[in-house]
């Protein structure tokens, strides 16, 4: 089996993921589509330190995840925020800008 | 060629005076005709004195010439501000001058009443100077700028009560057709520059032999255009009877007299041009000969007195061009006739200005009647002028009309049987219509009731038309007494080149031929208008009535001219408006419509903002992608 | 540790084998996470994700990021996605119908064209030669060597992260604070008494109650007893025509009179 399967997975997954961000209309299930694509873009270092015996990859793998985590924290405060003001968790509702 | 210092007086003084005269304004009301007068008399006095001063000269010295300034210089192109007092310009410096200042004595008189009179004398003085300017320059473009200033000063002088609005349009309409021939002089002073490298007269004349007959023939039509312009011939002509709005004194000096003749003067000038282009000559005596026919023609119909007047000096100016493209003879006689006409002209105009003055300014001839009676100086002066417009003997116009007719026929074959036989046909009809202005006028019974009170006029007015009936009588004679003119002029239009002794006719055969039908036409107007004489103008033929609209001229200028030239710029403003606003206006709706549409864009929902985003990464993916290919 | 993994170091069968069965199952779960209408079932095809890939890391030798997966990222980060879920609404489902025009469309669109460019691209980049493998760097084994490179070559960015970390906990306190305390109904009446006239006590009467005149240039009372001059005709006024009202003024000690 070719070790660049899991490149291609990681890279399916993370299409998948910008989809549901353009497609799905709650903010919590978008959030959680950008975690999706976080994931897969761990996937893929993970694969590379693999693939060059070095260990740096999984550092940097590492990192995202707490970033991650950091992003999800913030975010899902603002959208309890924003659930709070508007009683919707649509996306389609926070559309002030438009022209 | 001498060096005099006193001709920049000549110009200088009659134009500061005008300058002054304006500017002092009201002030100077109560002198300033006595003034403008004093300075006319003393510019002629200068070229009385330059006169005598050059037959005392030999030969080659009598020429003078005086540089003021340098004017131009430019790369190779130098012009300076020089004057040039030879031969032929003495005689136009003496006509001006003289006949300007009586003519300044007379309109004290005349413009008494008037309260612009301090103006009218500083306009006057301002035609003087330029007039003196267009015969005294040494170049032509020197002369250009004295055409110009006579423009100027015949518009002022027309529309001098330009409260009526028929007098300013008289005016802006002599002054646009005296452009139309001004394009003409621009042109050749360009060819000329082209051609030559120099404008002035000297300069021309000694490159002339070398040009091409396209080029040289090319100057002459220009030169012809301008001249047409400003003598009013054919087919430059609609102004002349219009500008008859001004005051008598005007019409007198310069339609005719003087301003009308700077044509002649420029084509004189120009002789070494024409005597080098055949195809210009004749030009020259086709328009010549038209227009000596047209003014004829229209003077026949004319009630107006000043009107008919103007067509006969256009006629006569029409013999003065026609002479002129008689080869190097024809220059002299052109000029004799110039100056014999400058006489019997001015001196009837200022007759016909007596009249009205005494007829309360009626200028229906079929209004007078038996003024001979109770206006008897102004009779006698016009009849003298009359009597030599048609070429009596031993008046003035029999001695340079028929030297005229005798060119025309000299010329020989078919062109000589033409052009003589026109100017024959010209004598006769001159010969009926002035006969008829004069029956009109003075004799016959009086077709006013007493309310006019017409009466001789002041001394004033009558001393420079008899001075004027003077030289009516005797300047034809005195001119070509031994050739003396001819004699004269020689060494500025060499005419003893060329002509090659040709005679076809003997004189005294042409002058009895003349005599003849200057007879038929005087016989032919009296009888027709000697007895009663309708004082409304009766219907007439269709030829009579098409001469009194001046054959149509004004109605051809309008159709051919006006018309189109009026729809051409209603054409190019609408392509202006719609085309080229057009296009910028539809930048300005292209942009605007972009602009809406990209607007659309902007819905406010965040996942079309995500979509373009990932679009973006596309894109660059996209970019990657190709450039590894 | 070393001996429980599949062989790690070099791609085997077996890994062939969980790489297939498993892979396949997370793209399924995945996209059943982009159609589901309830946001819950989302949150848990997520986190079946997840577990996923946890074990391909493991499977790829790295054990520490695999624990670290399912216990931060799946424990911690897919718990907190569903305390929020049970706060804004737990059965709110997605409508299916989509308002913004030509999105599906263009979204699909974008999908294929995305993946298509990274797998074509990732197939030219990536060459077919074998894994190094982690077996010589793991030889300490894998929790020793991140610890040595973290500690070491990373350590600032390690330090920066744990700063991250404690403002991005800071931050969620402050936004998801609120100071909206309701006042007692004890507090709202002490407020009310201490208020600067005992006029707002009781709530001000009606207009015209204590009026003393009716006349038409006299300004009439205020609740709080002072004149209302817009009570009067402007020309009366303009003209100077006006009575003082001065005499017809509550007072206090007119009060206490009653």
């Amino acid at each position: 089996m070719d070790i660049s399967n899991y490149i291609y997975l990681s890279a399916i997954l993370f299409t998948i993921g910008a989809i549901g961000v353009v497609v799905r209309r709650n903010a919590i299930v978008v959030f959680m589509c950008v975690e999706l694509m976080l994931n897969a873009a761990n996937l893929a270092f993970v694969t590379f330190s693999r693939i060059n015996g070095n260990i740096d990859g999984q550092i940097a793998s590492f990192f995202t995840m707490v970033v991650a985590a950091c992003e999800v924290v913030v975010g899902l405060a603002i959208i309890v925020t924003m659930y709070r003001s508007c009683r919707s968790a649509s996306v389609d509702d926070a559309s002030l800008l438009k022209r | 060629m001498t060096t005099r210092n006193d001709l920049v007086y000549l110009i200088a003084l009659p134009l500061f005076s005008s300058a002054f005269l304006l500017l002092l304004g009201k002030v100077a009301n109560k002198w300033g005709h006595l003034f403008a007068t004093l300075v006319s008399a003393s510019t002629f006095g200068i070229g009385l004195y330059e006169f005598v001063a050059m037959r005392s000269r030999a030969g080659d010295a009598r020429a003078a010439t005086q540089k003021i300034f340098e004017w131009i210089s430019v790369g190779t192109f130098k012009v300076d501000a020089s004057l040039l007092l030879d031969q032929l310009s003495i005689c136009f410096v003496l006509l001006i001058t003289g006949v300007g200042t009586l003519i300044h004595i007379y309109s004290i008189a005349y413009m008494s009443h008037d309260k612009d009179r301090r103006r009218f004398f500083a306009y006057l003085n301002l035609f003087i100077a330029a007039m003196l300017l267009l015969v005294l320059g040494d170049s032509y473009l020197n002369l250009y700028v004295g055409w110009e200033g006579v423009g100027l000063a015949s518009y002022l002088l027309i529309g001098f009560w330009n409260e009526r609005p028929a007098y300013a349009t008289a005016a802006k309409k002599a002054f646009v057709a005296n452009r139309v021939g001004d394009i003409g002089l621009s042109l050749a002073i360009m060819i000329a520059f082209t051609q030559f490298g120099s404008v002035t007269f000297a300069g021309v004349k000694a490159g002339a032999p070398h040009a091409s007959p396209a080029a040289l023939t090319a100057i002459g039509a220009m030169i012809l255009l301008a001249a047409a312009g400003k003598s009013a011939q054919f087919p430059l002509q609609s102004w002349l009877g219009d500008a008859m709005a001004g005051p008598t004194p005007v019409s007198a000096l310069i339609h005719a007299a003087t301003m009308v003749t700077a044509g002649v003067y420029l084509i004189t000038r120009s002789n070494f041009i024409f005597d080098a282009s055949s195809t210009a000559r004749l030009l020259v005596v086709i328009v010549g000969a038209i227009t000596l026919l047209f003014g004829a023609i229209v003077g026949t119909a004319k009630d107006d007195i000043k009107k008919a007047l103007a067509a006969s000096t256009m006629s006569q100016i029409g013999y003065m061009i026609l002479a002129t493209g008689l080869g190097p003879i024809g220059y002299a006689f052109a000029i004799m006739h110039l100056l014999t006409h400058g006489f019997f002209k001015a001196s009837m105009f200022l007759g016909a200005g007596s009249v009205m003055h005494g007829m309360n300014d009626e200028v229906n001839m079929r209004r007078y009647g038996g003024l001979g009676k109770v206006m008897p100086i102004t009779a006698i002066t016009f009849g003298l002028g009359y009597l030599a417009i048609i070429g009596v003997p031993p008046f003035a116009g029999f001695y340079s009309k028929d030297k005229i007719i005798e060119t025309a026929f000299n010329a020989g074959g078919t062109r000589g049987l033409v052009l003589g036989g026109a100017a024959l046909l010209g004598a006769a009809i001159t010969a009926f219509y002035m006969t008829r202005v004069v029956v009109l006028t003075f004799s016959g019974k009086k077709r006013w009731d007493d309310q006019a009170h017409p009466h001789e006029s002041p001394s004033l007015m009558w001393i420079p038309m008899v001075l004027l009936s003077v030289g009516s009588v005797a300047s034809g004679y005195l001119l070509s007494k031994g050739s003396a003119l001819v004699h004269w002029l020689a060494p500025v239009v060499n005419p003893t080149s060329a002509e090659g002794g040709k005679e076809l006719m003997r004189p005294i055969v042409v002058s009895e031929l003349a005599l003849g039908v200057v007879i038929l036409g005087v016989f032919t107007a009296i009888v027709k208008y000697g007895k009663n004489v309708p004082v409304e103008a009766p219907h007439g033929s269709v030829l009579t009535r098409f001469a009194r609209r001046d054959l149509g001229q004004d109605d051809f200028n309008h159709r051919v001219l006006v018309l189109p030239g009026q729809a051409i710029t209603k054409g190019l403003v609408a392509m202006d408006f719609s085309f080229i606003d057009g296009v910028v206006r539809a930048v300005g709706w292209v942009l605007s419509y972009f602009s809406q549409s990209l607007k659309k864009v902007q819905n406010g929902y965040v996942r079309s903002y995500a979509l373009l985003m990932t679009a973006g990464a596309i894109a660059l993916l996209a970019t990657i992608w190709l450039v590894t290919l | 540790m070393l001996n429980m993994s599949l062989h790690v170091g070099s791609t085997h069968t077996p890994e062939a084998v969980l790489f297939w069965a498993m892979a396949p199952l997370a793209v399924l779960a995945a996209v059943g996470m982009l159609l589901v209408k309830k946001a819950v079932h989302s949150a848990l095809l997520l986190a079946w994700v997840m577990i996923t890939l946890a074990i391909f890391y493991i499977a790829q030798d790295a054990l520490f990021l695999g624990i670290v997966q399912v216990v931060v990222y799946t424990g911690a980060v897919m718990m907190l996605f569903l305390f929020i879920l049970m706060l804004v609404g737990v059965d709110s489902s997605d409508s299916l119908v989509e308002n913004i025009k030509g999105q599906r469309p263009a979204a699909i669109l974008a999908a294929l064209g995305f993946g298509g460019l990274l797998t074509s691209l990732i197939g030219r980049a990536v060459t077919h030669t074998d894994a190094v493998g982690l077996s010589l760097v793991n030889a300490n084994g894998n929790v020793q060597t991140i610890a040595q490179s973290l500690f070491t070559q990373y350590v600032w960015a390690f330090e920066v992260i744990s700063a991250l970390l404690i403002t991005a906990a800071l931050g969620a306190m402050v936004l998801a604070h609120s100071e909206r305390k309701h006042a007692s109904q004890r507090q709202l009446s002490v407020d009310r008494f201490r208020q600067g006239s005992l006029g707002a006590t009781a709530g001000l009467p009606a207009s015209g109650v204590y009026a003393r005149h009716n006349a038409v240039d006299v300004p009439a009372l205020l609740p709080d007893g002072t004149p209302a001059l817009t009570s009067i005709s402007p020309t009366l006024e303009a003209r100077g025509d006006i009575i003082a009202s001065e005499p017809f003024t509550l007072s206090a000690t007119e009060e206490e009179e009653d």
